[in-house]
């Protein structure tokens, strides 16, 4: 029995370093069932809830699309127009609910700890799929599986993080897990922006070292991954300084020439202006396989979960 | 001869070794306000030879509950707290603080999901006693300024 039987899934700090090992291998396996060339139906008769209490096309599609390649069934809503929760029924109450009608629940929900209290309300598992600035687990393990699968290894990769690494939910949950894994991480941001220092204590208690910059050009010769996110408008009262800020962590070809030959760009999509267009052709930009490699991580996750596989 | 400046009570509680300035709050966690009925003395900036100053307060005909210990423990984690019973100190036992603070706490986060209508009772983890951090459990935002946020 897999040790990803019937658990919940919170945050990816609740996983050790080898059960993220267990679900990129699983991941793996699932490539061929996630492109449609070979058939599964390890999860016939079962049925996941998504509860999606503010919309995310991409998130709860993949989910949808994995468990029907997996021959199971979806149930739930998007947006919650015309559901209980209108009408103002508590989170507890839908999952007592829901629980009767399906065999786990993927939750995305506008406020922070919304996961960890329904898991506390089901028996059924729970799979957090993001909670207002909290935790994202699923992402985070796409973005690991990524960087396993196109650098064959995370364990002393030279993975550097750019652009808003204060607010940003994605990059702070990346980071937990890149230490985790032993990856060596690079923070580059705006003065305003950086890396909490509770994260970078964290990272330092593991034994770690990591290097901070405010410059892209001073840590791209030696970067493995360069994990780019998006610097938010709304975080900066003064529109020209957003624009000066935004263009000098513009990833494009003229910075590129550095680059190593193997650096893969990553995103966790969508961007606006801080890749170029122009990086798209080159063999740098991982970032829409990286997209889709959603498919194969959340059916690996629900296999584990609901089907015992391995 | 030492001279009391408070007089011995007869059933109640006395909560000594709180750190000095900090009576008034104990006094705000034990609800202690308009309707009080019986007598609460209050002595601050006391001498004390373990901590130089402190406060004491003397709540009469009424004995503290579990969580209001904690709550104590939260703001005055040297605190004693004497149980008296026809004069008598009944019990006498340091504040403990628990590694959970169960429902004593507020989460300062204004979107986490505890300070919604939820069945819910708030919980943070106790990261350290001493200097006191706790964790909310579930946004996972530390709590700055604990004392404000005392329930």
């Amino acid at each position: 029995m897999s040790s990803f039987q019937g658990r919940d899934i919170l945050s990816i700090r609740d996983l050790s370093r080898a059960d993220i090992e267990l679900v990129l291998k699983a991941a793996k396996k699932m490539v061929p069932v996630a492109a449609g060339s070979r058939r599964s139906k390890s999860l016939e008769g079962k049925i996941l809830a998504t509860l999606f209490y503010e919309p995310s096309t991409r998130t709860r599609l993949s989910f949808e699309s994995a468990m029907a390649r997996l021959g199971g069934r979806v149930l739930g809503f998007s947006g919650t127009e015309g559901t209980s929760v209108q009408k103002g029924e508590t989170l507890a109450d839908t999952i007592r609910m829901v629980e009767s009608y399906s065999d786990a629940i993927v939750l995305r929900h506008p406020q922070e700890g919304a996961a960890r209290l329904a898991a506390e309300f089901t028996e059924r598992p729970v799979i957090n799929a993001g909670d207002g600035a909290g935790q994202h687990p699923t992402q985070t393990l796409l973005d690991l599986y990524t960087i396993w699968d196109e650098k064959g290894s995370i364990e002393g990769q030279n993975v550097t993080l750019v652009g808003d690494l204060r607010y940003g939910r994605t990059v702070h949950s990346l980071t937990y897990a890149l230490a985790e894994l032993g990856a060596h991480l690079t923070f580059v941001s705006p003065p305003t922006l950086e890396m909490p220092r509770e994260i970078l204590e964290h990272v330092k208690e593991r034994g770690l070292a990591f290097r901070t910059a405010h410059r892209l050009e001073e840590v791209m010769r030696d970067s493995d991954v360069l994990y780019v996110t998006r610097i938010q408008k709304e975080r900066f009262p003064d529109p020209q300084e957003y624009e000066e800020v935004a263009g000098s962590y513009r990833v494009d070809e003229a910075i590129l020439r550095d680059a190593k030959r193997g650096l893969i760009i990553m995103h966790p999509l969508p961007r606006l202006s801080e890749i170029a267009p122009e990086v798209d052709r080159t063999k740098h930009a991982v970032y829409f396989k990286q997209a889709s490699n959603a498919l194969p991580v959340r059916m690996a996750l629900l296999d584990l979960i609901l089907g015992g596989g391995e | 001869m030492k001279e009391l400046r408070v007089t011995p009570i007869k059933n109640g509680t006395v909560i000594d070794h709180i750190p000095a300035g900090r009576a008034l709050k104990v006094l705000k966690i034990l609800g202690i306000g308009d309707s009080v009925t019986s007598t609460v003395t209050v002595a601050m900036h006391v001498p004390s030879r373990a901590m130089g100053w402190k406060d004491i307060v003397k709540v009469e005909d009424r004995e503290l509950g579990a969580r209001e210990i904690e709550k104590i423990a939260l703001i005055a984690p040297a605190a004693t707290v004497n149980v008296i019973r026809n004069y008598n100190v009944a019990e006498k036992r340091r504040v403990t603080l628990p590694d959970r603070a169960v429902g004593i706490l507020r989460c300062a986060n204004p979107n986490c999901i505890s300070n919604v209508r939820e069945p819910i009772e708030t919980e943070f983890v106790v990261r350290s006693k001493n200097p006191l951090r706790v964790v909310c459990k579930y946004c996972d935002r530390e709590l700055e300024e604990i004392v404000t946020h005392i329930v």
